[in-house]
């Protein structure tokens, strides 16, 4: 029985910290010569983009690649999806030509779930962001990120992040990135605060483990960790706010407000930023800012993932719970 | 993960007999390589790695040169051939010591030398790792039953084995005594331990 990964949502807490503990003895691979495991060899690994991307595509290209596994990219653009083809048919495309993993991105939320579940494909499916939905390999870098960088101890393998206090500042209505991180992280034992106007908060907030603030600054001076989240401007069609300088002078972090932030507090931005829009040009070049960091440790925990799902006959985080409930 | 011992697991080894087993190992890995200058020791996780460090502990107390053996650890578990007949396990680590293993003397040191898989495997590892001069391997037990052209170069003590019965090496470190249990199995031969 394969396991896909639709929904951070879906991941228990040693699941997530077994794929974060994988991740850290992957990462270590980076300071050898031959950057390559033999692990996935012979598996084949398509990478389905129906929306543009490039650091995520690029993160499980290098990801799939370094555990030797064979790598088809497939965009939208110019393929056959421009001619009409509809995702059934593209995945029975796929599955023909014997796909064992299927990382989708895709512009409607949900997409992945669909593909996970309609039978199409028999592969597992990683869902690299599906609309306003979710983004789960994000959320898992993030809480990997922020492990490295506030754990006690080397790198806090084996630990979760209890008692961290994390705050999402942005445009949480649209941002796939918050709310997969919002499930994630509280499932880490995190407490996480989203701070946002009133028109960029989604509907249903009061359902997820979370905060809610309108007020920046309150929030700022006790976090661990201020995550800025990208003004989507391609998703903005009506008026959130009533203006950019606005927004940046109440939502956006700068100089001064990074000042007030606890001395080992982390910035993290998931890219592409906004220089000026919600993060000022001296927060994102600053030694606090991890957004380069976060890109380089995207590739370790994909590589995590895509090893967790197909390095054995079956998901790894799935057996894990079977012999729990034993 | 270790193949559960019944109760009539019986003791081959006890703790001073592992003590003056490693000393031995030692001693011989000092003769081989006429000093142990370039020897670089390398444990497979999980009890191999406790092993390395006595073993090291023991090669400086022999050469005189407290702290210059280079220990690491050397996880296989992404080489190994039975990936895909068992889920995706969890990592353990792998450490090599600052200086690399180029131009070394790299001794593994294991457990259990069982059916020689393990070892082909930290081979394949240690290919993508650095060009040792030359590679021994150093075990507490063999119990025979290989299944690839291996042997090991130092081995604590061999212990003839049906495939029905099981040998768990327990260590101080990670079980909280030092012995090596002899028991029978109660189902398949799957584990090499």
């Amino acid at each position: 029985m394969k396991r896909h990964l639709i929904s951070a949502a879906d991941l228990s807490r040693d699941d997530a910290v077994l794929i974060l503990d994988t991740a850290e003895e992957l990462a270590r691979l980076a300071d050898r010569p031959i950057k390559k495991l033999p692990t996935l060899r012979g598996r084949t690994v398509v990478n389905l983009f129906f929306e543009d991307s490039t650091r995520t595509r690029i993160s499980f290209e290098a990801a799939a690649k370094r555990l030797s596994a064979d790598v088809i990219n497939f965009s939208a653009k110019g393929s056959s999806v421009s001619k009409g083809e509809s995702l059934k048919d593209t995945a029975l495309t796929l599955e023909a030509m014997g796909a064992d993993a299927v990382v989708i991105r895709h512009h409607a939320s949900g997409a992945p779930h669909r593909l996970a579940t309609s039978g199409w494909i028999n592969g597992a499916v990683v869902n690299a962001g599906d609309g306003t939905h979710e983004h789960p390999t994000q959320a898992l870098l993030d809480a990997f990120t922020m492990r490295r960088r506030l754990a006690s101890g080397a790198s806090g393998a084996g630990q979760d992040l209890a008692g961290r206090r994390i705050t999402i500042v942005g445009d949480v209505l649209h941002s796939r990135v918050a709310r997969s991180n919002v499930h994630l992280l509280s499932t880490l034992g995190a407490e996480v605060t989203l701070v946002a106007p009133p028109t960029l908060v989604p509907f249903g907030v009061e359902s997820w483990p979370c905060e809610v603030s309108y007020d920046l600054d309150a929030v700022v001076g006790k976090t661990d960790a201020v995550m800025m989240l990208r003004v989507q401007r391609e998703r903005m069609n009506a008026a959130f706010f009533p203006t950019e300088r606005e927004y940046a002078r109440r939502y956006g972090l700068d100089g001064d407000r990074m000042a007030r932030m606890p001395e080992h507090a982390i910035v993290m931005h998931p890219g592409p930023m906004n220089r000026g829009m919600e993060i000022t040009a001296e927060v994102a070049d600053s030694d606090r800012c991890t957004a380069v960091e976060q890109v380089a440790n995207g590739v370790s925990i994909r590589m995590a993932v895509l090893y967790l799902l197909l390095g054995g006959n079956e998901s790894a985080v799935a057996a894990a719970r079977t012999e729990e409930s034993k | 993960m270790d193949a559960r011992t019944s109760d009539a697991a019986r003791s081959v080894l006890e703790a001073p007999d592992i003590a003056r087993v490693l000393t031995r190992i030692a001693h011989e890995i000092v003769e081989r390589a006429k000093g142990a200058d370039d020897v670089v020791l390398l444990g497979i996780p999980t009890r191999g790695v406790f092993l390395a460090r006595r073993l090291a502990a023991r090669l400086e107390e022999i050469t005189g040169k407290p702290g210059r053996i280079p220990v690491g650890s050397l996880d296989i578990t992404m080489y190994r051939d039975d990936l895909r007949l068992r889920p995706a396990r969890a990592l353990a680590r792998t450490e090599i010591p600052d200086d690399g293993i180029d131009g070394r003397l790299v001794v593994l040191v294991d457990d259990v030398l069982f059916s020689g898989r393990t070892i082909r495997a930290a081979l394949d590892a240690l290919g993508d790792i650095g060009r040792p001069r030359a590679v021994q391997l150093a075990v507490l037990v063999d119990r025979g039953h290989r299944e690839l052209p291996i042997r090991a170069d130092y081995v604590g003590k061999n212990l003839p084995t049906s495939l029905r019965e099981t040998v768990k090496v327990q260590l101080t470190e990670e079980d909280g005594r030092d012995s090596v249990l002899l028991g029978l199995r109660g189902t398949t031969p799957a584990d090499g331990k």
